[in-house]
C-alpha cells in the first residue's frame, strides 16, 4: 500500500478494518494501536481510535480500538471485524464486541474456553511463549505487543516497509538492544504460519493530501495554541487535560514561552490571570472538578476584561466520577459556571483536526474581546489517535505581541462604546495616571463604582462583546439535506457518529441534514431560522435528559429558539455514541 | 526583588506622582503608615515609574492599589500571591509588590503563601497584619490571639493562632522581616531590604484596627508604655533556620527586625535558564519553522 504508486484496489480488498486490542494497561497494547494509526497517516488512510484506560495506578484491564478505512473515517467503530484478547479476561469481557462472522485471535498461553458462536473464527497464537522464544529467553513477555503487530501487519498486508521504519523511529531512541528485540518480536509476528483465514488486505488510502499527520486531541490543541500566539500557561494535573500541560510544559521554553506547573488549580488560574494582566496570551485549563474550582477566578476574568484561554477536556461526572471515560456534561459549567452575570465565549472542537484550528480561533477571540474563552473538548478527542493534513502555518500563524507602547491622555482601561484594551504594566502613561484592573464594579476609569446605572451600563458592555460576536458567527455548514423530516444537531465529539448516522438515514430513503456546532457559546443567530426548514430536530448528547427532559445543548437551544421541536437523545455510559444508537432514535422520531 | 537593572536611569518620583485615591480606611488606621512609606521607598530607590505594579486580594489593606498611582491589580481573595508570580515570572522587568492582610495571606491564601515562598518567587510581599477581620466588620482571623472577642467568637477566641514568622521559615522565603506600622525608620528599613533582596521578601508588619482591635500592639510601641525590641544582627545568625526557629517562638510582641535572610536561586532565574537552554538547542530556527519541524516529526 503504496502512498506514490497504489495498484487498483481489487474488488476484494477491504475498505474498513476495525480492531479492538484488549489486554492490561501495561501491555503496550496503545502503542500497537499508536504505530497502526501512524502507518495509517503514511499511507493516506484514515483512521480513527478509541481506548479506555483503567484509573488505577498500574494496570487493569484496558482497550485500544483502531478504525481504518480508505476513505473517510467518522468513529471508532461500532462493533469489531478482529478481536485480539491478550487474556481471558478480555476474551471473556470483549467477544460480544466483534461482529458476527468475525475473527478473534486470541493469545493460546493464556485464554481457553473458546465459546462457538456467530459464526466468529477463532485462531489460537501463543503470543507470549512465541514472542519469548523470537527475543530470547530472558525477555519475559515484553514484546508480544509487536509481536501482535506484526500479526496484524501480515494479515491486512500494511506496508511492512514504513511500519518497520515507524519502529526504528520509536524505539531507536531508545537504546539499540530495544529496537533489535522490537524487530525480532515483529518479525516472528509477521512470519506467524495463520491457516485458517486468508489474508484480507486493506484496499489503498485515497486521502492524497501531501504532508499528513497523525496523533491526538490534547497534542493538536497544544501545537493550535502555540500557532495562536500564547506563551505562557499554568495548570495542575488531573485526568485527561495533563497531557496537556505536560506537553505545554516541555515545549513552551522552545519557543520562548513558559509553563508552571502549579500548587492547585486556584493557582494556576490565578498565575496565568496574571501573565495575560502582564499583556500575554495566557492558558490555564484542567477537567469539570478542576475548572470548577477555578470558576471564581474565572467570574473575575469577565469582570476584569482580562483575556485568557481555558481549556476543559470533559471526563464522566460530577466529582471524581469516571475519570477516563467520555462524557459531554460540563457545557452549563463552561458557560455558565461562576457568580454573578460573567460572559465568556465557548468553543468545542469537533474532532482531533479540529482542535487545532478551535485553539486558533481561541486565541483570536479572546485577544479581540479580551474576555475568557473556553475550548471545551472531551476524553474521546483528546486521547484518540487520526490522520490528517498538516496545517499550513503560512495562512495559520499568529506571533506573539506584548503592546508596551505609551497611552495617551484617551486612554482608558474600561470605556462604554469601545472593547476594552488593557494597558500592561510596562507601558508607560503620558499623562503619568495608571490603571488599576479590578474585580470590583468600576467606571471607565477603573475606579470602584456602586453607581446603580454604572453597574447596569457596564455589565451590559460585557454582555454585548458576546452579541456582537453571535451576530458575525457563520452558521454551521449542513451535511446531508439542507431542508425536510429531521435535523441532527451535535456539538463536540458527536460529530463522526452524527454525521455518519445522517448519511445512513439519508440512504434509506429519509431526508436528513446534520450540524456540528463549534460555536457553543454564544450560539451563531439564525438557528431558529434553519431548524423551521426540519419537521424535526434531534440533539444527541453525552450528557443527562435531566429533569426536564432534554440534554444541556438541547435546553440552551429551546430557551434560545423557543423550538419546541427540539428532541434529546441522551447517553451517559462513559462511551461515545454507536451510529445505531442516533439512527435508531432518529426513525423513532421520524415515524413518531 | 532585584532585577532593578534598567537601561534609562529613571526620573526620581515626586509623592504627588505617586499618589492616587483618597484611602477609604477609617481614621488612624495603621495602614496610613505603611502607604506613606511605600512612597517614600519607593522614592529613594528611584524604580521607573511604569515598571512598578502593586498586585492585592481582598481585605482593607488589599486596596492597596487603589491608592497608589502605578500600575496595579486588585484581585480576588487568597489569590494575590500566585497572581503576583505570573506577572513576575511573565515579566521579569517589573518590580511586583503584593499587598495583603492576615486574612488574605494566612487564611484563605495560606497554602499559596507556603508555594510562592518555597519557589522562590522574585516579589516582595507586605503582610499588614491587624489580628481581625476588619472589612467584614470584626470577624476572628488566623493570627487573633487566645481569648479575644469578636463577632465570630463573642465568648473569646479559642483556636491558636498562626505563627507566621515560624511558618515563612519553614516553607523556605529567603528574606523574612518583621516590623510595626507605627515605627516609620525601622518599616522604611525593613521594605527597602525587601525590595533589594532577590527573591521572595516578606514583610509582616503589625498595623493596628483602630475600629475592631484599638491598642492591639500598644505593647511594642514605646510611648505607649511597651518595648520596642529589636532583632541584635551583630550576634544573629541571619542564614541559620534554626535561629529564625527560636526568634519565632515568641511573638508576643516578640522581636522587630530581620529573621531570615539568604540567597537561594529564584523561580524566575530557574525557569529562564531552562528557557534560555532550550532556545539555544534551535539555534537560527523562527518560531513558526520550529513548528513546522514538528509536524515534520509527525508524519
Amino acid at each position: 500500500m503504496s502512498q506514490t504508486a497504489s495498484p487498483p484496489a481489487a474488488s476484494s480488498d477491504l475498505r474498513n478494518a476495525v480492531i479492538r486490542l484488549a489486554g492490561d494497561s501495561q501491555d503496550g497494547i496503545q502503542s500497537v494501536g499508536a504505530f497502526l494509526g501512524q502507518l495509517a497517516g503514511t499511507t493516506a488512510q484514515e483512521v480513527m481510535t478509541y481506548m479506555t484506560i483503567p484509573s488505577t495506578i498500574s494496570g487493569g484491564p484496558s482497550i485500544f480500538q483502531v478504525h481504518l478505512g480508505s476513505g473517510e473515517v467518522l468513529h471508532p467503530g461500532d462493533r469489531a471485524d478482529t478481536l485480539v484478547a491478550f487474556y481471558q479476561h478480555s476474551y471473556d469481557g470483549h467477544l460480544d464486541t466483534l461482529k458476527d462472522g468475525g475473527i478473534c485471535f486470541y493469545d493460546s498461553d493464556n485464554v481457553e474456553e473458546l465459546k462457538d458462536e456467530r459464526g466468529i473464527i477463532h485462531i489460537g497464537v501463543p503470543f507470549t511463549s512465541a514472542t519469548i522464544e523470537a527475543i530470547g529467553g530472558s525477555a519475559k513477555s515484553r514484546g508480544k505487543n509487536i509481536f501482535v503487530l506484526g500479526l496484524l501487519c501480515a494479515v491486512y498486508q500494511l506496508d511492512r516497509e514504513k511500519m518497520t521504519g515507524i519502529i526504528a523511529k520509536k524505539f531507536g531512541r531508545k537504546s539499540e538492544d530495544i529496537l533489535r528485540n522490537a524487530m525480532l518480536a515483529f518479525d516472528a509476528g509477521y512470519a506467524w504460519p495463520v491457516h485458517d483465514i486468508e489474508h484480507m488486505p486493506m484496499a489503498p488510502g485515497e486521502n492524497d493530501a501531501a504532508n499528513r499527520i497523525s496523533t491526538d486531541g490534547n497534542t493538536m490543541i497544544s501545537l493550535g495554541l502555540i500557532a495562536g500566539g500564547c506563551r505562557f500557561g499554568a495548570g495542575y494535573p488531573i485526568t485527561p487535560w495533563t497531557t496537556i500541560m505536560e506537553f505545554l510544559r516541555t515545549e513552551l521554553p522552545k519557543y520562548n514561552g513558559m509553563f508552571i506547573q502549579c500548587e492547585d488549580e486556584l493557582a494556576a488560574v490565578s498565575l496565568a490571570l496574571g501573565a495575560s494582566y502582564s499583556g500575554h496570551l495566557a492558558i490555564t485549563g484542567s477537567s469539570g472538578p478542576g475548572l470548577a474550582l477555578k470558576s471564581e477566578a474565572l467570574g473575575y476574568a469577565s469582570m476584569a476584561e482580562l483575556p485568557l484561554i481555558v481549556v476543559n477536556i470533559q471526563r464522566g461526572g460530577p466529582s471524581t466520577g469516571l475519570p477516563t471515560s467520555v462524557e459531554q456534561s460540563d457545557l452549563l459549567q463552561a458557560i455558565y459556571g461562576s457568580h454573578g452575570d460573567a460572559p465568556r465565549i465557548v468553543l468545542a472542537p469537533k474532532n482531533v483536526e479540529d482542535c487545532f484550528y478551535t485553539a486558533l480561533e481561541a486565541c483570536r477571540l479572546a485577544k479581540e474581546y479580551s474576555t475568557p474563552v473556553f475550548i471545551l473538548s472531551d476524553q474521546a478527542i483528546a486521547t484518540r489517535l487520526e490522520a490528517f493534513e498538516e496545517p499550513d502555518l503560512e495562512t495559520h500563524w499568529q506571533d506573539p505581541e506584548l503592546d508596551l507602547s505609551e497611552r495617551g491622555a484617551d486612554f482608558k482601561p474600561y470605556p462604554l462604546d469601545q472593547l476594552t484594551r488593557h494597558s500592561p504594566p510596562g507601558a508607560r502613561s503620558s499623562e503619568g495616571k495608571y490603571p488599576v484592573v479590578t474585580g470590583l464594579e468600576h467606571d471607565e476609569w477603573g475606579h470602584p463604582s456602586g453607581n446603580p446605572l454604572n453597574h447596569e451600563k457596564m455589565t451590559e458592555k460585557r454582555r454585548n462583546k458576546l452579541v456582537n460576536l453571535a451576530k458575525s458567527l457563520p452558521l454551521p455548514e449542513i451535511h446531508g439535506e439542507k431542508g425536510g423530516s429531521l435535523l441532527l444537531v451535535g456539538w463536540g465529539s458527536t460529530y463522526g457518529p452524527i454525521k455518519e448516522a445522517t448519511d445512513r438515514l439519508n440512504g434509506l430513503g429519509h431526508k436528513v441534514g446534520s450540524i456540528n456546532i463549534r460555536h457553543v457559546h454564544p450560539l451563531p443567530d439564525g438557528l431558529g431560522e434553519l431548524f423551521e426548514k426540519y419537521d424535526h430536530v434531534l440533539v444527541p448528547e453525552m450528557n443527562d435528559s435531566g429533569v426536564y427532559g432534554y440534554g444541556q445543548l438541547a435546553t440552551l437551544l429551546r430557551g434560545k429558539t423557543c423550538n419546541p421541536k427540539i428532541e434529546s437523545v441522551n447517553k451517559v455510559q462513559g462511551i461515545s455514541f454507536r451510529v445505531l444508537e442516533i439512527t435508531d432514535a432518529a426513525e423513532a422520531l421520524i415515524k413518531g | 526583588m532585584s532585577d532593578t537593572t534598567s537601561a534609562t536611569p529613571a526620573e526620581k518620583l515626586t509623592k504627588k506622582q505617586l499618589k492616587a485615591d483618597k484611602p477609604t480606611w477609617c481614621p488612624a488606621c495603621g495602614d496610613f503608615a505603611v502607604l506613606a512609606s511605600f512612597f517614600n521607598v519607593v522614592q529613594k530607590l528611584g524604580i521607573p515609574h511604569e515598571k512598578i505594579v502593586c498586585v492585592a486580594g481582598i481585605g482593607c489593606s488589599s486596596r492597596f492599589p487603589y491608592f497608589v498611582n502605578t500600575h496595579g491589580i486588585h484581585f480576588i481573595h487568597g489569590r494575590a500571591l500566585p497572581l503576583a508570580t505570573g506577572i513576575s515570572l511573565s515579566r521579569p522587568d517589573l518590580h511586583v509588590f503584593v499587598f495583603g492582610g492576615d486574612g488574605d495571606g494566612f487564611s484563605i491564601g495560606g497554602n499559596h503563601l507556603n508555594h510562592a515562598a518555597r519557589k522562590n518567587v522574585n516579589l516582595s510581599y507586605v503582610v499588614m497584619d491587624n489580628f481581625v477581620y476588619g472589612l467584614t466588620k470584626n470577624q476572628t482571623s488566623p493570627t487573633t490571639p487566645i481569648g479575644q472577642r469578636s463577632k465570630t467568637d463573642p465568648r473569646g477566641a479559642i483556636d491558636r493562632p498562626i505563627n507566621p514568622m515560624a511558618q515563612l521559615v519553614s516553607s523556605g522565603a529567603t528574606f523574612i522581616a518583621r516590623t510595626h506600622a507605627a515605627q516609620v525608620k525601622h518599616m522604611n528599613e525593613m521594605f527597602e531590604r525587601a525590595i533589594l533582596h532577590p527573591g521572595f521578601a516578606v514583610v509582616e508588619t503589625l498595623s493596628e484596627c483602630t475600629m475592631f482591635n484599638p491598642g492591639s500592639f500598644d505593647d511594642s510601641i514605646p510611648r505607649k508604655g511597651g518595648v520596642f525590641d529589636l532583632v541584635n544582627e551583630e550576634e544573629q545568625d541571619l542564614e541559620s533556620v534554626a535561629a529564625a526557629m527560636d526568634l519565632s517562638q515568641d511573638l508576643s510582641p516578640g522581636k522587630f527586625g530581620v529573621y531570615y535572610e539568604t540567597k537561594r536561586p529564584t523561580k524566575n532565574e530557574l525557569e529562564r535558564e531552562w528557557l534560555t537552554d532550550a532556545r539555544s538547542k534551535i539555534g537560527d530556527l523562527s518560531e513558526r519553522d520550529l513548528l513546522r519541524q514538528r509536524f515534520a516529526s509527525m508524519r
